[in-house]
């Protein structure tokens, strides 16, 4: 089936099985590989991408099901060779080891931080509770979100909520 | 295998691409509609994917046409008129969650909104979804039926609507038939002086529940209450209503008393099974002591609620 989507901005055109997952056809179709597979059961998050604008497991998603839709993936973060404020705070205040869940951490707080700019520990920890993370225990990835919302203050402009 | 015996095998299973199904995207009921009739058995409507999908890539489950509702217009508006609430049936739990409606006077939907598995799967599983699947875990249930609402289900051949308490049949089976699709969610707008809540036990983030219980009380000018419903997630093969306890309780107040004899009623009337979630044992004690802590937040609200 022929499905149209934009993805980090680009219009991507393609022909699809009905039962291709979306995190597969990122990963395959169009290399973008920073799309993670950590469980394949919905569990992890490690696959979470925005789909206009929401973060969602992409595991759990048919590409056709994103036909016509907007999607970001942690390749449309950075501009260029620069680093996104997130990703600049995740190196900064450690919020990662292994590095297997970034991708999904990344696009989770992108996702709460154009929601609110500010968000307090208990806000963080419930919008993070479908990522899990098996090496940082978590605190620094808190860190982390709370120091990228403040990166980000100054020019919050670049941030607008792509909901609709 | 049979699809009620799918959910608790889902844990046993390596997780692969789906089996081949031809998909559809109707833009239009109608269209649905036909596309159901056309293919029967062989059909199964698609919405948020939250939960298909998974049972899908199991491959314990299989069909060979899939209908996304997804695309079809008018399924996605939550409209308040005064006596009661319509929701579509596409509307997400993240948006039911963020309603503000919803939270001051149907809590109950509210609290079970933000308790479903975690923010990712609320942002694109479906209230419609939440309550078709018949999966007695599933939150919604409980708190529909204890706000007493009416489910529209729509086919070719027009509309019928059926009362929450009568639509779930067994574990994975509702009474959605052949050809139908549940569109619309219809919630009673509570009296004066109501209140409700939903609460349950996970054991970790995200997850599905030890057991749940959804409360919705009417108070009398007095504080006496009025009115009483009590429904039951994972406590039983498919959500459990409390039935006779308006009669026990009208015009009493609530004290620890009142609270203890209601608590047993609701552990009595449950029918929980030793899984991986716990013994039959305990859960009769989780179900007595969500109830207590459940009646005496939907009191409070209904307190609250007098109040405004
Ligand atoms: C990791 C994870 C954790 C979860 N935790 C919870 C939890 O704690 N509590 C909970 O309640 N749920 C939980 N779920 C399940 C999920 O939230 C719900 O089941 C989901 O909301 C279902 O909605 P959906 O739109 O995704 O339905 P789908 O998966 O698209 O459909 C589910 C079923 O309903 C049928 N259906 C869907 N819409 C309609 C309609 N309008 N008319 C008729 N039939 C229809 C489909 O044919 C299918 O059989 C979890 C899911 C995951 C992946
Ligand atoms: S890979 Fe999608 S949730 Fe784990
Ligand atoms: S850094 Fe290793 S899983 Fe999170």
């Amino acid at each position: 089936m022929r499905i149209r989507i934009t993805v980090n901005g680009n219009q991507e055109e393609m022909d699809v099985e009905p039962r291709e997952l979306l995190a597969d056809v990122l990963r395959n179709r169009l290399d973008l590989k920073g799309t993670r597979i950590g469980c394949d059961t919905s569990n992890c998050g490690a696959c979470t991408v925005l789909i206009d604008g929401k973060a969602v497991k992409s595991c759990t998603m048919l590409a056709v099901q994103a036909d016509g839709h907007d999607v970001m993936t942690v390749e449309g973060l950075s501009d260029g060779e620069k680093l996104h404020p997130i990703q600049e705070a995740f190196v900064q205040k450690h919020g990662m080891q292994c590095g297997y869940c970034t991708s999904g951490m990344l696009m989770t707080a992108y996702w709460l931080l154009s929601r609110n700019k500010d968000p307090d520990d208990g806000e963080i920890r419930k919008f993070f509770s479908g990522n899990l993370c098996r090496c940082t225990g978590y605190q620094d990835i808190i860190d982390s979100v709370k120091y990228a919302s403040e990166l980000m203050q100054p020019q919050e402009e670049k941030l607008i909520a792509k909901e609709h | 295998m049979p699809l009620q015996k799918c959910k608790y095998h889902l844990y046993l299973v390596a997780f692969v691409s789906p089996k081949e199904f031809e998909y559809h995207a109707p833009a239009e009921l109608q269209e649905a509609f036909s596309l159901l009739k056309e293919h029967g058995d062989n059909a199964k409507i698609l919405a948020g994917g939250q939960s298909l999908i998974p049972l899908l890539k199991s491959r314990i489950f299989s069909v060979p046409h899939l209908v996304d509702i997804g695309r079809i217009r008018g399924l996605k508006n939550v409209v308040e008129n005064g006596s009661e609430i319509r929701i579509g049936a596409l509307v997400t739990i993240s948006d039911l969650e963020a309603n503000n409606e919803i939270r001051t006077r149907f809590q109950a939907i509210s609290d079970a909104a933000g308790l479903i598995g975690d923010p990712l799967v609320r942002n694109r599983g479906t209230i419609g979804g939440n309550i078709s699947h018949g999966d007695p875990s599933n939150d919604m249930p409980a708190a529909m039926v204890a706000l007493k609402a009416r489910f529209k289900l729509s086919s070719q051949q027009g509309e019928r609507i059926v009362d929450a308490g009568e639509f779930f049949i067994d574990t994975l089976q509702t009474d959605v038939r052949e050809g139908e699709i549940l569109t619309e969610i219809i919630v009673p707008e509570p009296r004066n002086r109501s209140g409700s809540a939903y609460m349950k036990l996970k054991k970790t983030a995200g997850d599905f529940c030890v057991a749940g219980v959804a409360v919705s009380v009417s108070l009398d000018q007095h504080g006496g209450l009025s009115g009483l419903n009590v429904a039951i997630t994972a406590a039983g093969p498919r959500v459990i209503e409390v039935k006779g306890l308006e009669e026990k309780v009208t015009g009493k107040k609530l004290n620890e008393e009142l609270s203890a004899i209601i608590s047993t009623e609701v552990v009595n009337a449950s029918e929980p099974a030793e899984d991986f979630y716990g013994t039959v044992e305990y859960k009769r004690k989780v179900i007595g002591l969500l109830t207590g802590d459940c009646l005496e937040l939907a009191v409070e609200r209904a307190k609250e609620g007098a109040k405004r």
